[in-house]
């Protein structure tokens, strides 16, 4: 169940508190998130929507730990994330968030494979070991068989699942998902929508999306919209956005 | 290790790019072998000179003579063991382009001073009662591909008009320290005078002197030119090893000349290699970001950007000294004896190795530094 008036209950996997983030440009401070509140438990898929400059890649940064907040506190599954270290938030990274990125955002000297397996190389795991989940991840997303092929080999929507396959093959706690299929015609788009929803649907997995499609955004369980740093709930549909950002 | 896949990949992205900065690490460091290796020549002399001798010149100079008379005054003071005496004989062998120094020495008196120097006792024997007798450096020997037993014309010109002396080859020496100097020619005095015009008679380049004890240095050298002092022909004494160093300086001041030019190549290399590093990184930017995002540490991301400057540092590095083996003899043999031999010593590739280790991880610092404090969201911010 995802909330956002602080009233979740103390279990939820995902739990955010008066959060607010500031950033200072030229003198002048701007208030990108204020008291921001919510809840998401395990298994929940949530699109963010907003206006561009509404925050919404800010808090996608904030809950993955790639940013640190003014105030408030992050926890998730009962790790507050807000005080930790930079070093042990990056070692929190790598074993709780897989981020699937707009751009796909893989390295074009390595292939599908060595792609996917970067997030293992982190782990204790051996070789076969790897080899193995790194197998396992690549036919989830239904490119086993393009392993060996670097990036440039492949089209948008087939980078998208390798980066995919990337975000989930270390079985992280939650995925963030920032304009995933931001960069892709309809068809692939839909496609990696699909296979998303497998995720949810099929492995449990609890997702935090932002985009600007609407369409998109109707394929989440909740759909929560952010404007000047507000956060409000919307309805399970395909409503359109509150201001802009229609695709 | 489970990241050389990663640092190789991103090492080969630009070949062009990698076989260019490749290629001046293998520029930079076989000059620097170079200059190291002919920095070594020059100072081998003063390394290889013995503690235990002393030099004697004309206090005016080195080409003036001092009278053989000396000889004996010398061997009167304490502490003097041997006294040999040389002089330049300056002759050509075929052709100006070969040169090689050629000495004449004091026959009875040269194996008693200058002791590293060793020649077969038959062979010294043949040389002592051959008036037209000579002794080659093994380097010389073989350069020239002489044998003993060799006849060996010298024309010279500068005792009288030009005329070739002729010579039987008796022995040939070897030095007993490694990189020692193999490539003298030595003559017979007596040969010598006989054939000189006599206002030059009697009349010698440099006295060698061997100490009993290198303790004795300052109080003989002090003691001789004393001795000397307000004669017509005055004398300046120092010890063997303050000669060579003296003698490398008359040629310009070849260790700073060496030092300067190996200085502008490990700065031209430090910034060739550091603005390509720097290139490289800024082209990865988002990668970087990427790697930081999913759990790599900063110190991950440092270690990745110093490990690619390290390994172009390695290959261009072995490549320069792997060039510096193949082409040092071939330099040293085309220089025909006009430096000193140039030996290229272990040290010499262990010190070419740690300036290619250095230069490799001092460009890849700043750039892996900056990489490895860059901010993930303001850099996926730029992707």
């Amino acid at each position: 169940m995802i909330r956002v008036d602080g009233t979740g209950k103390t279990n939820s996997l995902i739990q955010v508190r008066g959060l607010d983030k500031t950033y200072r440009r030229g003198g002048e401070e701007i208030l990108v998130l204020q008291r921001l509140n919510l809840d998401v438990d395990k298994g929940d898929f949530v699109a963010f929507m907003g206006p561009s400059g509404s925050g919404k890649t800010t808090l996608l940064n904030l809950l993955g730990g790639l940013d640190v907040p003014t105030h408030g506190s992050i926890t998730v599954a009962g790790d507050e994330i807000t005080n930790m270290s930079s070093s042990k938030l990056t070692e929190w990274r790598a074993r709780h968030v897989g981020f699937i990125f707009q751009m796909y955002n893989l390295i074009p000297v390595l292939t599908a494979f060595q792609n996917v397996e970067l997030p293992l190389l982190l782990t204790k795991l051996s070789k076969s070991d790897r080899r193995k989940h790194v197998e396992t991840a690549l036919s989830v997303v239904g490119l086993a068989e393009r392993m060996n092929h670097y990036p440039r080999q492949l089209s948008g929507g087939q980078e998208q699942r390798v980066a995919i396959a990337r975000a989930i093959v270390s079985d992280p706690t939650f995925l963030l998902c920032d304009e995933p299929t931001g960069d892709l015609d309809r068809k692939s788009a839909d496609e990696i929508m699909l296979l998303i929803e497998e995720l949810v649907g099929k492995y449990n997995k609890t997702i935090l999306m932002v985009t600007h499609d609407p369409l998109v955004a109707a394929r989440a369980h909740t759909t929560l919209h952010l404007e000047k740093g507000l956060l409000v709930e919307g309805a399970k549909s395909a409503q359109p956005v509150l201001a802009g950002g229609a695709a | 290790m489970k990241f050389s896949r990663l640092i190789f990949a991103n090492l080969f992205r630009k070949k062009v790019r990698l076989i260019l900065t490749i290629g001046s690490f293998a520029v930079a460091l076989f000059l620097f072998t170079f200059l190291a290796v002919v920095k070594g020549a020059f100072s081998r002399g003063t390394e290889l000179a013995g503690a235990d001798r002393l030099v004697i010149i004309n206090r005016t100079g080195l080409i003036n003579t001092m009278p053989l008379a000396y000889r004996d005054k010398i061997l009167r003071l304490e502490g003097v063991k041997a006294v040999t005496h040389n002089n330049w004989f300056g002759g050509v062998y075929q052709d100006e382009k070969n040169f090689f120094p050629q000495f004449v020495i004091d026959p009875e008196n040269q194996r008693q001073v200058m002791t590293e120097m060793r020649v077969p006792d038959d062979q010294w024997t043949n040389f002592v009662n051959d008036r037209q007798g000579a002794v080659v450096g093994a380097g010389l020997a073989k350069r020239f591909g002489w044998k003993v037993g060799d006849r060996i014309p010298l024309k010279n010109a500068l005792y009288g008009p030009t005329k070739t002396w002729e010579f039987n080859l008796d022995g040939i020496y070897k030095n007993e320290h490694p990189g020692g100097d193999e490539s003298q020619f030595w003559l017979q005095w007596k040969y010598f005078d006989e054939n000189i015009p006599a206002v030059i008679k009697g009349q010698i380049g440099w006295y060698v002197l061997k100490l009993d004890s290198p303790d004795d240095a300052v109080r003989v050298a002090k003691a001789i030119d004393t001795g000397f002092a307000n004669s017509s022909t005055e004398t300046k004494t120092e010890t063997e090893s303050a000669f060579q160093a003296g003698f490398a300086k008359q040629l310009g001041n070849i260790e700073f000349l060496i030092l300067t030019i190996g200085g502008v190549v490990f700065f031209t290399l430090l910034l060739v290699t550091g603005n390509t590093m720097a290139i490289s990184v800024r082209e990865r930017t988002g990668e970087l970001a990427v790697l930081k995002a999913i759990g790599f540490s900063d110190r991950s991301v440092l270690f990745f950007v110093l490990a690619e400057s390290l390994v172009i540092a390695l290959i261009g590095g072995l490549i320069g000294l792997g060039l510096a083996i193949l082409a040092i003899p071939v330099v040293g043999a085309a220089l025909n004896g006009l430096l000193p031999p140039l030996l290229l010593s272990a040290s010499v590739l262990s010190l070419g190795l740690v300036f290619a280790v250095f230069v490799g991880v001092a460009s890849g610092l700043l750039p892996g530094i900056g990489a490895m404090r860059m901010r993930v969201v303001t850099a996926l911010r730029r992707v």
